[in-house]
């Protein structure tokens, strides 16, 4: 090397080394994601930093939307469960019953009992399969690989399960307007009731396991804390407003049109507001749903499974919208109907969005770990944010 | 047996009056004044308000400090103007080009403009929600951003903004939410074409068609009354 060139590569790294003073009292921008294995999908954030605290943080999103909202008014009914199945695409099953019950609603059509008691043993299965595989993914999220494997392993079964009724595992596609495709297959009832012994035995062990950890708890007890007003404002739900201390769940408060009205079970809540209280209550909620799904077994109705609805599907003009307590919060379709074979309009209400939306506020002043552990607490999935 | 089952519980489900919306609509029209135009209850279902573009912030507020409605649903909008491609149930592909469109028709609690905002809020108390809407002319779509009332509105009005072009006075960083930076057009509005329809054929359309061996003569613009539960009992 040239005595010349050595100057300048001595000069160049003087310089390198001014821009990084420069940086270190101006702040850092730090880019997560869009394919960031903390970020379970295609969410991407921006974050200013200074030194370890964020300053401010913009997430960036529409890597994965796919505009089912156009694509819904081009499509029959029927047709769109198939693409609603795909918002949350870990609790499929339940994506699609407040569409259908919107569109029930309009028809004025009601689903026999026996169909309403399979859709709530279904949707609260949804429910177990995506909760479940939370409860091991933040431990992931934090440093501890064992939880997931557990949850992968115990998800499968009830997976098997959805898979034995509807023939989907990830996309049943399964809700009819006025009832369910078909009965349950037999010797179901049996099997599922093993399958919920096994996810309460699961449920134990992610508590000695996650939340009764040392680690766990200094890493999400004060992170992360939502007040219940400004949770309520950005209008986050599920289990992320009621570890706030909101006691609102629409499967006990609202007018859903399943069976949970008429069974015995219990809504969580706990007054932190933090990331461990998030996980705790969510906790809580897989158990209570083995509860309710016990209960939709033992008390199944008979009779048929669809009402009396005709074979091409032609939905009275009109406007609906349902809302239920889905795994990731409230989700609700806005449907208006002009009396065709396709929505007019349809606007899908999905819980992930509001959930994710509170991050700016959220993440301001916090330090770059709990940034991840923040992230993983709120619990989205990004085609429920993106649709 | 189905249709006796189902009178029988729409008959006790459906009061005829519901106070509990009936005062929620008293008390948006005595707040707002002429800003309120109309209230529409179902009762024990639903309640849905229109107010005007120019009482849209002021209707947030009020829902907020005199409603209870704390819990912020969403907010999106609605294009009146009937599609000028029809239903885009058939391909596209060598089809007619754009034709005139049909008048427009509004839903619950009328309309007068080519836009209508939608909006839903909570109250996590009492349970009731409510739908508002706010008529906004399709020349000039512009109204007051709603995130002094709900903080949660600033995505939501984003999403409006790049899909139906409708601006929100002092919204902070009204920029596109899911579109490239880039992207040029409204994909929401009804004269957007669904340009996938344009390249291929829909394979779709086929379900919307008889099954083989029915005897009804109906095509799409007839349903016929048989049903599947009836012809499998």
């Amino acid at each position: 090397m040239t005595d010349t060139r050595q100057l300048a590569y001595i000069a160049a790294q003087a310089a390198d080394a001014r821009v990084n003073v420069e940086l270190e009292t101006e702040g850092m921008t730090l880019n997560i994601g869009p394919q960031h294995p903390a970020t379970h999908g295609t969410l991407r954030i921006i974050v200013r930093l200074d030194g370890e605290r964020v300053v401010a943080a913009e997430p960036v999103m529409g890597y994965m939307h796919r505009g089912y909202e156009k694509l819904a008014e081009v499509r029959t009914y029927p047709q769109v469960t198939t693409l609603v199945n795909r918002i949350d695409w870990l609790g499929s099953f339940a994506n699609e019953v407040p569409f259908i019950l919107a569109a029930e609603r309009l028809m004025e059509v009601e689903a026999p009992p026996r169909a309403r008691w399979i859709r709530t043993a279904l949707f609260e299965l949804s429910r177990i399969a995506n909760v479940v595989l939370f409860l091991g993914d933040m431990g992931v999220q934090l440093g501890a690989v064992t939880p997931v494997f557990f949850a992968f392993r115990d998800r499968e079964f009830v997976l098997n399960q959805i898979e034995a009724v509807t023939g989907g595992r990830f996309h049943p596609n399964f809700d009819r307007i006025g009832g369910l495709k078909d009965d349950l297959p037999k010797g179901w009832i049996e099997e599922t009731r093993s399958v919920l012994g096994r996810i309460r035995t699961f449920c134990d062990e992610m508590e000695d396991l996650v939340a009764g950890n040392e680690i766990f708890e200094a890493r999400t007890r004060n992170i992360g804390v939502i007040p219940a007003d400004v949770g309520l404002a950005y209008g986050l739900s599920g289990a992320n407003i009621r570890a706030s201390g909101v006691d609102w769940d629409l499967r006990r408060d609202g007018d859903m049109g399943l069976a949970h009205g008429e069974l015995d079970w219990k809504v969580w809540t706990h007054p932190d507001g933090d990331s461990f209280a998030r996980y705790w209550v969510r906790l809580q909620e897989v158990r209570e749903a083995c509860t309710i799904v016990e209960q939709c077994l033992d008390g199944l109705p008979s009779g048929p499974v669809m009402a009396k609805v005709p074979r091409i599907i032609k939905v009275p003009a009109g406007e609906a919208y349902v809302e239920t307590e889905n795994p990731l919060g409230v989700m609700g379709y806005y449907i208006v109907s002009k009396g065709d074979l396709v929505p007019y309009r349809v606007k899908i209400r999905s819980a992930s969005f509001n959930n994710v939306s509170i991050t700016p506020w959220l993440l301001e002043g916090v330090y770059v770990p709990d940034v991840i552990s923040i992230l993983a607490s709120l619990y989205f999935i990004l085609g429920d944010i993106d649709r | 047996m189905d249709t006796v089952d189902n009178a029988d519980e729409t008959d006790v489900e459906a009061p005829a009056v519901d106070s509990g919306r009936d005062a929620l609509v008293a008390t948006l029209a005595a707040t707002l004044g002429d800003g309120f135009v109309a209230g529409e209850v179902d009762p024990g279902v639903d309640v849905c308000v229109r107010v005007t573009a120019d009482s849209w912030l002021a209707a947030g507020i009020a829902l907020r400090d005199h409603c209870g409605m704390s819990y912020f649903g969403f907010l999106s909008a609605i294009d009146w103007l009937p599609s000028p491609y029809g239903r885009d149930m058939d391909a596209q592909v060598d089809g007619p080009e754009a034709s005139d469109p049909e008048p427009m028709e509004w839903g619950t609690t009328g309309g007068e403009t080519r836009f209508q905002l939608l909006a839903r809020v909570h109250d996590p108390m009492s349970g009731l929600g409510i739908t508002v809407k706010a008529d906004v002319p399709g020349d000039r779509p512009e109204v007051d951003s709603w995130i002094p009332a709900y903080a949660g509105a600033d995505w939501h009005e984003r999403e409006a903004w790049e899909m139906f072009g409708i601006s929100f006075r002092g919204h902070p960083n009204q920029v596109h939410l899911y579109l490239p930076g880039a992207f040029e057009g409204n994909p929401l509005r009804k004269d957007y074409p669904l340009l996938a329809r344009r390249i291929k054929p829909w394979p779709g359309i086929v379900d919307v068609e008889l099954m083989p061996g029915s005897d009804d003569e109906a095509g799409d613009d007839e349903a016929p009354e048989e049903s599947e539960a009836g012809a499998d009992a």
